[in-house]
């Protein structure tokens, strides 16, 4: 393997260095300073860790409010993304407070509203939030029942909490709204909660119709690009054709004189149109790009030689793991390279927002998944104190990490302040989406491993190289209608995502037990095409190589695949999900139809969060080379399931995606410009390629804390499928998408290239 | 002014002739059912029913639809009575964002009144250029085949809410 010679830091600098980047993730305010968006939180030492993220928002009252009459308003700093995470919040908040889900209000991402949360992102909201609302709510009920105790005059566990109010064993019984003043909940929770009794749990862990979807399903206002305000107006932009195009110059009169039209925004290479309705400023962004001219400059790498320059990009290194014990003497040594592309996010609905400014202030209603980072990007963008900025989450088409729903927040911010007092609703074009959200970066792995003779393995060695995953706003300059404006901001310097969790080296780390292993992060700090958090980070191809690999060693080996993975695991209860999905399956009594066959593989999603095994069968088109899913089973494990419905929809349509991203998916681009900019030059996944059945199946764990699931089946699937496609043409594919790469290789690629 | 017939309901806009149908139904008539998502004919978050046909109302300027019959997820049903289709999807809880559902329930809904007993491909052709990112996908079809059983029964039942 040839090698550059990288500038080496180690994991602990890594860590260092990516300290600004926690801000991305955990935004823990520093001891002794209040957490934002807590009103009135008066200043707090940190003592012991409190649980979730009670750590950052320590006050009961800003997760939860009981009023007079016994309602009960619960808030998160999380955002509903489709991902169903209202609906199990609230149904931590109702088990804990014994009353039923119907008569809580939940109260999503808001700066003037909500605790700080960061980002909901990396399938934290469940350990996050979840954890925080279940603490509060335990910890609630219990002042609750202890103030009802001195009014009964009777000990407080002999009250029951029930159905909203505290119930003495006589019968007596006093409401929560009777119970509680303004300052009850004002209280810095405790480390410590009185949990309910998980087996006796009713409502985490029954499926909960979600509360989202009735309004979906009828035409409610459910979106962000369903606002209308009084006086609501429509703006469109006119982005530049290429990354670092310069605009030459352009002709706004005729423009200006177009139908509704009310203003034309242009400053530096930035260019905009209000108009009064939706279509007349389609319609001026039209005329308005036919009106304009640019200079254009090739940046991009030549797309057909990507993968071979990839690895000699400079890149510095990043150790994520090593260790050597004794090892038996090796046998058989494989090596192989998997790759994926660049692929979009590409939420149906392109980023929207709604933005007033008025009096010097603004308001931003927006789909991003990270309203109080927003608000500061936001602020330092427009040169406003962050108080005067307001950001208000509404969902909007689903986002799967880091799309443009931040960049249209900063369009409609920028366009707002051109016409105070008049909101201004902008929604991006699909082209917009295409090309100008930041992709999931193209990544390489290179893997190398040795098996003794009786078929262990004795070695690995593991090389990665991407981008990083995360461009998120932290400053104005990761807003990307920033850097067009006369005074530019520049994107900040990239850094790689600090482990655990990791970014580029997400799951790098094979949970299987090697006697002697290296795992080396080779982040590329050059970004030619944006690139930022797609669903699962590098989980993505980190698990796709492993799983590939595991299955090349099991065929070199002769060894079942399943069996290979169980024997060189040590933690049970990733035993339980492999042997659950293999036995669902029907892994060992599987008979192989012609042009079919079967593929399995398995990770711990950052190997510290939900378990998942995947196991699939796909059929190939013997003409056509197609590959078809027709079915898979899933097992899955995140630790207590409050929403078994919910998990199983997550990892569905995780699994779905990932069939979509692994198969078809990948941006292209000539030297210029980003060429994949509508759905025909970037297909997805359609009904007619939909497997048969995706069967689910939960392991629950009370008591464990949860995990989320948004992002825990994506690898495996991509595995999955590759390890089947081997399995039924014999043909070892390592490129994603496959379907391309098998069509380039149609004349088939030796198994596990082996050295002698 | 030109005259539109929407859900039942005849409406006068004053809209451009030239503009497609899906600004008049979120602009001027303030009904969110219909989604932008491509403007090109390509993703079918924009569908809508005209006469019996679905189509992509993103295309489909409003010169070319005076006096026809036009529905949209609206007329299917409401958040408080939702129709039989509406309550297959919630049965099922076929949405994750949701955003590409109102299109899929209209191009389902135009497919069960032609043919209420469709097989499995039929739902699938009838569904086939309606995109979903989230991977919905077969929750869709499970919620279409539940709507279409439910309306099998109704009619042999003799129930009155026959409408898909
Ligand atoms: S918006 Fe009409 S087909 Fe995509
Ligand atoms: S449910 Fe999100 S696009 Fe279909």
């Amino acid at each position: 393997m040839s090698r550059s010679r990288p500038a080496r830091i180690t994991r602990r600098t890594a860590l260092a260095g990516g300290g600004s980047l926690i801000v991305s993730f955990a935004l823990r305010p520093l001891p002794g300073v209040a957490a934002p968006g807590t009103p009135g939180a008066p200043p707090v030492a940190a003592q012991e860790e409190l649980p979730g993220s009670l750590r950052n928002a320590p006050l009961l009252d800003s997760w939860l409010r009981i009023d007079a009459q016994g309602g009960v308003t619960v808030f998160t700093g999380k955002a509903e993304l489709g991902q169903g995470i209202k609906t199990a919040l609230m149904q931590i908040a109702a088990e804990e407070l014994a009353i039923a889900p119907a008569r809580i209000a939940l109260v999503t991402a808001d700066t003037s509203r909500t605790p700080n949360e960061g980002y909901t992102s990396g399938s934290h909201s469940m350990q996050d939030s979840g954890t925080a609302i279940l603490h509060a709510a335990a910890q609630a009920r219990e002042i609750l029942l202890g103030i009802a105790a001195q009014r009964l005059g009777i000990p407080a566990d002999r009250l029951q909490a029930l159905d909203g109010a505290a119930v003495a064993p006589d019968g007596r019984r006093i409401g929560y709204g009777e119970l509680v003043s303004e300052q009850t909940l004002h209280v810095r929770a405790q480390a410590q909660s009185r949990l309910s009794d998980p087996s006796r749990h009713r409502v985490i862990g029954a499926d909960v119709p979600r509360v989202d979807i009735p309004a979906k399903l009828a035409g409610g206002a459910a979106y962000v690009q369903d606002l209308r305000l009084p006086g609501m107006v429509h703006a469109r932009v006119v982005r530049p054709p290429s990354y670092g195009a310069r605009l030459r110059r352009v002709q706004i009169e005729q423009v200006r004189a177009l139908p509704g039209v009310m203003h034309i925004v242009h400053d530096g290479d930035y260019l905009a149109v209000i108009a009064r309705r939706e279509y007349q400023a389609v319609m001026a962004m039209n005329a308005l790009a036919r009106a304009a001219q640019w200079e254009e400059h090739p940046g991009l790498p030549d797309q057909a030689r990507l993968f071979a320059e990839l690895a000699t990009w400079p890149s510095e290194l990043v150790s994520v793991a090593g260790h050597h014990t004794e090892t038996a003497e090796p046998a058989r040594t494989l090596e192989a390279e998997y790759r994926r592309a660049y692929q979009i996010h590409g939420s149906i609905g392109p980023s929207c927002a709604v933005a007033l400014f008025d009096d010097g202030a603004l308001t931003v209603w927006t789909h991003s998944q990270g309203v109080y980072p927003l608000r500061s990007a936001l602020a330092q963008l427009l040169q406003l104190p962050e108080e005067r900025v307001h950001c208000i989450q509404v969902p909007g088409s689903g986002c799967y990490g880091h799309n443009g729903a931040d960049d249209a927040a900063a369009d409609a911010a920028l366009i707002a302040r051109a016409v105070p007092g008049r909101p201004v609703r902008v929604q991006w074009m699909r082209a917009d989406e295409h090309a100008w959200e930041p992709f999931g970066p193209a990544m390489l792995a290179r893997v190398r491993g040795t098996l003794d003779g009786a078929g262990n393995i004795v070695s690995w060695e593991y090389d990665v190289w991407s981008n990083t995953h995360a461009t998120r706003p932290g400053g104005a300059g990761n807003l990307m209608p920033a850097w067009h404006l006369a005074t530019p901001r520049a994107q900040p310097p990239p850094k790689p995502l600090p482990l655990p969790e990791g970014g580029g080296d997400r799951n790098a780390l094979p949970l299987y037990r090697i006697p002697a292993l290296r795992v080396d992060y080779h982040f590329i700090p050059t970004m030619p095409l944006r690139v930022s958090a797609l669903r699962s980070l590098g989980a993505y191809l980190n698990v796709f190589a492993i799983e590939s690999f595991m299955d090349e060693l099991a065929r070199a080996a002769k060894a079942d695949a399943v069996q290979l993975r169980l024997r060189h695991l040590d933690d049970p209860r990733a035993a339980a999900i492999i042997t659950t999905a293999a036995e669902h399956f029907g892994w060992a009594r599987y008979r192989r139809r012609h042009g079919c066959g079967r593929g399995f593989a398995f990770a711990r999603y950052k190997n510290l969060a939900a378990y998942t095994a995947v196991a699939v069968e796909v059929q190939v088109d013997g003409e056509s080379g197609a590959i078809r899913v027709l079915r898979a089973v899933a097992a899955v494990d995140c630790g207590e399931v409050v929403s078994p419905d919910g998990v199983r929809n997550q990892i569905e349509g995780g699994i779905l995606q990932a069939l979509s991203w692994t198969l078809y998916e990948s941006v292209t681009f000539d030297r210029t410009r980003i060429t994949s900019r509508d759905w025909s030059s970037y297909p997805i996944l359609r009904f007619s390629a939909v497997p048969q059945e995706v069967e689910v199946h939960v392991l629950d764990r009370p008591g464990q804390p949860f995990l989320g699931t948004g992002e825990a089946a994506q690898g495996p699937a991509a595995a999955a499928v590759a390890n089947a496609l081997a399995d039924a043409v014999g043909v070892r594919v390592r490129e994603i998408p496959l379907t391309r790469s098998m069509m380039r290789t149609r004349k088939g690629v030796p198994e596990g290239r082996e050295r002698t | 002014m030109i005259t539109l017939l929407v859900n039942g309901r005849s409406v006068e806009v004053d809209d451009d002739p030239a503009t497609p149908l899906l600004y008049v139904l979120r602009g001027t008539l303030a009904l969110n059912g219909a989604k932008f998502g491509c403007g090109l004919g390509q993703c079918g978050a924009c569908t809508v029913i005209v006469d019996d046909a679905p189509v992509y109302s993103c295309l489909t300027p409003i010169a070319a639809l005076h006096g026809r019959r036009i529905t949209t997820v609206e007329g299917l049903g409401t958040q408080q009575d939702p129709g039989p289709l509406q309550r297959a999807f919630i049965a099922e809880q076929a949405a994750q964002c949701g955003y590409c559902i109102a299109g899929m329930m209209l191009r389902a809904h135009a497919l069960l009144m032609r043919d209420p007993s469709p097989t499995e491909s039929a739902i699938r052709g009838a569904l086939e250029p309606g995109l979903c990112r989230c991977g919905t996908h077969l929750r869709i079809l499970r919620a279409v085949r539940r709507a279409s059983r439910e309306l099998a029964s109704a009619r042999s039942g003799g129930t009155a809410d026959t409408r898909p």
